[in-house]
């Protein structure tokens, strides 16, 4: 019982990914900054966003569902916590984790997406609305070639349900990287990140110019912090899992952290220069990218996983 | 300094109300977020919502149809926040100081921070505000207000 709390408190769970998701919070700014040929903030600049959200004013809508308004960020942080604690000691090699927890990875991670949804929903504000159906149809595009590109997956790891031996398959018979349906496959999920991450252009939900930020825009003071701080931690806990999937996992023994750093800050490093890159889509032409082209890359990706290649 | 107003100072989110400019004031307030400028290594960044902000940046002189709209974006706004006054009109009324629709200055309908002038106020002339409003004072005004 009491490993338990530490891994859900302190090590792969809150403390830890909430301070490494800070950080890669921080790059994705630098990096978007230096991008710009701009400076960019300092580094401790996701700490001083999160204090001071915590420390201002809350207010609570007037129509709309208090105890809902409020719960959403608090659910919203347990699931990307649990997630995090999921995905990272398979993939950090702590514990083996359990058969079959790849399918409940992929129902956690949707709990953060759904907290959104409800939480915008219960403040009673039109736009929150308005971005509450667009972020309920990006889950809708974005989770079957997620789906299909984790099949590639299990069949390239012989038929495996459990991410450390997925992991353990791929120290064994190297990274799935370096073959062709996992290149294809990298390039749909990478996809799929940036979209269940809400950034650019995929960042419909919450467009600052048109709706302006969309699910959040109720939201003030701690249940903001709240948010904030999911979003640092599904910042660490993705790009883990694709390092888990495709790059054959992470490591803390000796130098093989270095390894596992650069692993992560690659991963990083394409979702915000993809972000840097394109402007905001619509979002049925991001319904038409996932549906067609995502899910055929998905699908040759099964195709070449089921040949062998 | 506790770290909750280090972390206040180090992290101010703006939001932009035109209360009926020229737009030359907003132009310039979106110059402070071009490279050459650059406020973001300041932890200062534009949103999108009332409910984040923490500083108030009004441009336009305060008419008689968006002092009520002022008012209520003001009311809005989650507490601690910083109001700031950017160019003539809302500091004065500038030129429209004796128009038939001018509701007041901008300090007569909500509580004004800082007051930056100029038509429209150089980007570094606001930064210089921000900085001055943030700085702690001096010693010999802080024993004056003792």
């Amino acid at each position: 019982m009491g490993i338990e709390i530490f891994y859900f408190l302190i090590f792969p769970g809150l403390l830890f990914s909430g301070i490494i998701g800070g950080l890669i919070s921080w790059a994705d700014r630098k990096i978007t900054a230096r991008v710009q040929f701009r400076k960019g903030p300092p580094i401790l600049q996701p700490l001083y966003d999160f204090v001071k959200l915590l420390a201002k004013e809350t207010i609570i809508p007037l129509r709309g569902s208090v105890t809902t308004f409020i719960l959403a960020p608090v659910f919203a942080l347990f699931g990307a916590v649990i997630s995090a604690v999921f995905i990272l000691l398979p993939v950090l090699g702590i514990e083996t984790g359990f058969a079959g927890d790849i399918i409940v990875i992929i129902y956690l991670l949707n709990i953060p997406s759904f907290t959104y949804i409800i939480g915008a929903l219960a403040s009673g504000n039109p736009l929150a609305a308005v971005g509450a159906s667009r972020e309920m149809k990006l889950i809708l595009s974005y989770e079957m070639p997620f789906l299909l590109v984790l099949i590639s997956i299990i069949i390239k790891s012989g038929m495996t349900i459990r991410l450390s031996e997925i992991v353990a398959y791929q120290a064994a018979n190297g990274a799935f990287i370096g073959s062709l349906s996992g290149i294809i496959g990298f390039i749909a999920i990478m996809m799929c990140i940036q979209a269940k991450m809400g950034l650019v252009p995929f960042d419909m939900a919450e467009g600052e110019g048109e709706i302006c930020d969309g699910i959040i825009i109720e939201f003030s003071g701690s249940i903001l912090a709240f948010f904030k701080l999911t979003k640092y931690i599904m910042f660490f806990a993705l790009p883990a899992l694709v390092a888990g999937l495709f790059f054959g996992g992470l490591s803390l023994s000796g130098i093989n952290i270095l390894w596992s750093v650069l692993k992560v800050l690659a991963v990083v490093l394409l979702i915000t220069l993809v972000r840097n890159t394109n402007p905001r889509v619509r979002i049925e032409q991001a319904m038409k990218f996932f549906w067609i082209w995502m899910n055929l890359f998905a699908v040759i990706s099964i195709v070449l996983a089921l040949m062998g290649l | 300094m506790g770290i909750k107003d280090l972390s206040f100072k180090k992290s101010l989110w703006v939001f932009h109300l035109s209360a009926g400019s020229c737009n030359n004031c907003d132009i310039e307030i979106l110059d402070l977020l071009t490279p050459r400028y650059d406020v973001e290594r300041f932890g200062m960044k534009l949103v999108g919502s009332i409910r984040h902000a923490d500083v108030l940046l009004v441009t336009g002189i305060i008419t008689k149809k968006t002092k009520a709209r002022v008012l209520e974006v003001y009311e809005q706004a989650p507490k601690p926040i910083i109001v700031i006054a950017i160019g003539a009109c809302p500091c004065t009324g500038g030129i429209f100081a004796s128009g038939y629709n001018f509701a007041g200055p901008l300090d007569k309908v909500i509580p004004v921070d800082a007051y930056i002038p100029g038509c429209p106020p150089k980007p570094e002339a606001m930064l210089a505000g921000v900085m001055k409003l943030l700085a702690p004072p001096p010693p010999e005004q802080a024993n004056a207000n003792k």
